[in-house]
């Protein structure tokens, strides 16, 4: 079984980014970029269902410009046998992920794809929802258990009012959440068999995707600031301001 | 312009982030349908054909629509929604599980977790975890959306005379099939439509010393919640994160308890109303955001608000 994961290059979880004041976009100049902390999770997914001799090769997929290469060679670090780099720039958005990615599985003969839920810069959770109207696979998002035997993968799904469980006929598409499992660090000589393996590169062009949008960025600007208020020396006083000050209990 | 709004429910009833969804459809502009596919569903039919604003409701209902399969509504939503200006469905995981498969089916860019509605074809959304707001714009014949409820208010329950109408059109495969749900069962108000929540995080410690935050949910009236460190430790279900990655809430009133403040968690709470925090380390972030921030050991704290209440 093959499994196709992607890994976006975002800036660090925990970099507090900046606005550009002129409104075009946000400043990541000099700021720590890391692998998308959900495609992280993707990962270490694959990984395990590689150690677990369920499948035969993880394929690491990344769409962006050159520096990309970084997240696809830290996936290489964690256990995936090769990878793509999908020579692009960086803001492609969803839909033409979603066809490249297409184009990539039908190349390599897919079983699995593994995706994150939401990548942590443009919050838009979409990539493995487009993937599977495009394929025609089912699709399980938000997992938290994935199991995958008997050519079925049963996804349990974090959902609003708690969990659901679907059976999913493989091919399919995963995506990770949070409390899927807790990705491992890649070790020295890990690191350094990775820079062994190697990353093939393509363009969309090659592929045959137009990676053009319909939705174009107007502007970008900071949200309204919350200013920090008081703060009370008892629960005395703090009941009294909710009730005479704030009036909400 | 004629606007499809995907009805949330569980066949039973109609869920609020639809009402939510139907004012942001308002702000649009034009004719407002709404969409319930499910089965055994007539009740959510004539709730929905109530609500203010609404001029007409499709009804499919089908099996194969039982469970909000995406396989199967996708294809339904892209096949009567296609020569719609606009389709809408809330943000919230039912809603997000669906609206990028129809994007893709129609070949358009989806546009997520909307906030605010400046034309018909502009929208402000956030990113970064909502350190930024992007305003962004269309060119697609038909805009696949999902909105914050939280960023819009109910449209009413009563006022509209929508006719109901059956459309028989079933889109059904076995390439994906639901096999369990296990639905956390509470007596407590909706988390995201609470007026008042109480989350613990880190500091609670484990998960039976949220039984001091229900003593106050208790005596306000509040929903739970939590940050994504208790959820993680097991202390209580994944339903009640709030955050970047959880639910996004705005009540009147937010009270942080035993949490430090990390930007996913404010992008799930910052727009609320008043935030109260109780941390015993004044240096914790949450105090930047907080109105009325009281620094003390929860142990003591906790209690001593639900005897005073
Ligand atoms: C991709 C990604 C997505 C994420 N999504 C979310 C999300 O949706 N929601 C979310 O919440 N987090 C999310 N996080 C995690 C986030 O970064 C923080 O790790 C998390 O919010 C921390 O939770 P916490 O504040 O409970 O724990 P901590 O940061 O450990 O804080 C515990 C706090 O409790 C206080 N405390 C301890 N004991 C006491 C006591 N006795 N009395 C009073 N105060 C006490 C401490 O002073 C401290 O401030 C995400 C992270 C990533 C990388």
């Amino acid at each position: 079984m093959k499994i196709l994961v992607a890994v976006k290059r975002v800036v660090d979880a925990y970099v507090k980014i900046r606005v550009k004041s002129d409104g075009s976009g946000v400043d990541l100049a000099n700021a720590k970029m890391a692998v998308n902390p959900f495609c992280e999770i993707a990962i270490e997914e694959a990984i395990r269902l590689k150690e677990k001799g369920v499948a035969d090769e993880v394929i690491a997929v990344s769409i962006g410009e050159k520096s990309c290469q970084e997240q696809i060679r830290t996936a290489l670090a964690l256990g995936a046998d090769r990878g793509i780099h999908v020579d692009a720039a960086a803001d492609v958005q969803p839909l033409a992920v979603a066809r490249v990615l297409q184009k990539l599985i039908e190349k390599e003969g897919i079983d699995l794809v593994l995706l994150g839920k939401q990548s942590i810069d443009s919050d838009n959770n979409q990539v493995g929802q487009m993937l599977g109207a495009l394929t025609g696979m089912p699709q399980g998002t938000f997992a938290c258990k994935l199991e995958v035997a008997d050519g079925k993968a049963m996804v349990t799904r974090e959902i609003d009012g708690g969990e659901q469980t679907v059976s999913l006929t493989l091919p399919a598409v995963v995506t990770t959440d949070l409390r899927l499992n807790e990705p491992r660090y890649a070790s020295l000589p890990n690191i350094m068999k990775a820079k062994k393996k190697t990353i093939d590169t393509v363009t969309p062009d090659e592929l045959g995707v137009d990676v053009s949008s319909g939705l174009k960025v107007v502007s970008v600007e900071a949200p309204p600031a919350r200013s920090a208020g008081i703060k009370v020396e008892s629960i005395d006083e703090l009941i009294s301001k909710l009730k005479t000050e704030a009036k909400v209990i | 312009m004629s606007i499809l709004v995907i009805a949330e429910h569980d066949n039973a009833a109609l869920k609020p982030a639809t009402l939510h969804t139907i004012t942001a459809a308002s702000e649009i502009g034009g004719d407002i349908t709404v969409l319930v596919a499910g089965t055994g569903c007539d009740a959510v039919a004539q709730a929905a054909a109530a609500v203010n604003g609404v001029s007409k409701v499709l009804v499919a209902d089908n099996a194969a629509y039982e469970h909000q399969m995406p396989e199967n509504l996708a294809e339904l939503i892209a096949e009567v929604g296609k020569d719609s200006s606009h389709i809408l469905a809330p943000a919230t995981t039912s809603g997000k599980n669906l609206m990028p498969r129809v994007a893709a089916l129609l070949g358009v860019a989806q546009i997520s977790d909307i906030t605010a509605v400046k034309g018909a074809d502009t929208f402000v959304r956030p990113i970064y975890a909502g350190n930024a707001l992007a305003t962004v714009q269309s060119s697609d014949s038909v805009k696949v959306i999902t909105v914050r409820a939280t960023a819009f208010d109910e449209a009413a329950k009563e006022g509209g005379s929508g006719t109901v109408e059956a459309i028989d059109i079933v889109k059904s495969q076995d390439i994906a099939t639901f096999v369990s749900e296990e639905l956390t069962q509470s007596e407590r108000p909706e988390l995201t439509g609470a007026k008042i929540v109480i989350s613990g995080g880190r500091g609670m410690q484990n998960g039976e010393n949220f039984a001091m935050l229900e003593k106050v949910a208790d005596k306000l009236g509040a929903a739970i919640g939590a940050s994504r460190a208790a959820v993680d430790a097991g202390f209580v279900p994944n339903d009640m994160q709030v955050g970047q990655t959880g639910k996004i809430v705005a009540p009147e009133l937010y009270i942080a308890v035993g949490i430090s403040g990390a930007i996913q968690h404010l992008a799930g709470m910052k727009d609320s109303k008043v935030i109260v925090a109780i941390n015993k380390d004044e240096e914790a972030p949450i105090f930047q955001v907080a109105d009325y921030g009281l620094v003390a050991d929860l142990f003591q704290a906790v209690p001593e608000l639900a005897d005073k209440l």
